[in-house]
């Protein structure tokens, strides 16, 4: 029993290294392809948008979240639900602009990549890799995606 | 822990991003593409290898290996185990998966089919660089019928 409990782990370590170490892969990929990092990052953030449009979807799919109500809901959703679920990680949500339209994100120990980029904005203010003590993720709301659902479905 | 679908979705992008950059690929562009991705692969499989607990290691013989590739490296990687094991015995080894996850977004049928070998490169290059830390030295090829299905031949290569 003990090995199989061992086993256990073991495989699910393997899993978030994968996707770590397949993450650094790529990174390194791209700087050998592109001559500048403003050009990498571009990309990044193009192919981690792309990742975030199929994420929404497979998150609305399989979490049954309903719609937000307002910014703040998001922000909850976001931190507690999706960043559990897909790494098994809960940011803390801190910095609340006055107006309630932007906030920040902060990772104790998790190294991130910005997936989640719906109608916000995201960017880094600090992050471990420049030696900051935390990782935090600033998101900025910038207008309601309206549904535009084909006539007669609801 | 990161879920699975972060990876999948992971590897779509890097496919596209790689397959992207050269619009007009000449007779040598594909190929280049998929040496790309072998060698992400080859990169992320040392790795995972170098960082696997020393006990797991204690291999006696080389189908303990191919094994251990089958069984706890596929079901990390892919949350499943690999369908089948084939060997003649004389350094070649045929990895059989019915239904592999990178392909299984393809639709199955034939559809698709030229477009299989470049979702499996990467993975191609993770049996080999995990390999290669384990000790053994090889040569990862693909293969695919019908979709979802392939198959992976591993030749050792003896010093």
């Amino acid at each position: 029993m003990s090995r199989q409990a061992n086993r256990g782990t073991e495989s699910k370590k393997m899993s978030s290294e994968l996707f770590t170490l397949t993450y650094g892969a790529l990174v390194t990929q791209l700087c050998k392809d592109y001559e500048n990092d403003e050009d990498v990052n571009k990309q990044l953030d193009k192919m981690g948008y792309n990742i975030g449009v199929r994420l929404i979807e497979d998150f609305l799919a399989r979490s049954n979240v309903g719609r937000c109500h307002d910014f703040r809901e998001t922000a909850d959703v976001i931190a507690k639900v999706a960043f559990k679920m897909y790494l098994g990680i809960t940011p803390s949500i801190t910095n609340w602009s006055p107006a309630g339209d932007e906030f920040s994100l902060i990772l104790e120990n998790n190294p991130l990549v910005d997936f989640v980029q719906m109608a916000v904005e995201a960017k880094f203010v600090q992050d471990t890799l420049k030696g900051d003590g935390v990782t935090e993720i600033r998101m900025r709301f910038i207008r309601r995606i309206e549904d535009n659902l084909p006539a007669g479905e609801e | 822990m990161a879920d699975p679908a972060l990876f999948e979705f992971l590897h779509t992008e890097m496919v596209a991003e790689l397959w992207a950059q050269d619009p007009d690929p000449g007779p040598g562009g594909q190929k280049t593409s998929l040496l790309v991705l072998e060698g992400m692969g080859f990169r992320v499989g040392q790795a995972l290898g170098e960082r696997l607990p020393r006990e797991t290691l204690a291999f006696r013989e080389e189908l303990d290996v191919l094994k251990f590739l089958c069984k706890d490296l596929w079901v990390a990687v892919f949350h499943k185990q690999m369908d089948s094991l084939r060997t003649n015995h004389q350094g070649t080894y045929v990895l059989q998966d019915n239904s592999f996850p990178l392909l299984v977004r393809m639709a199955s049928g034939l559809q698709y089919l030229e477009e299989a070998p470049k979702f499996l490169a990467f993975t191609c290059g993770l049996l080999r660089g995990t390999l290669s830390t384990l000790g053994v030295k090889s040569l990862v090829t693909a293969s695919v019928a019908a979709l979802p299905a392939c198959k992976f031949q591993v030749v050792i290569q003896k010093p």
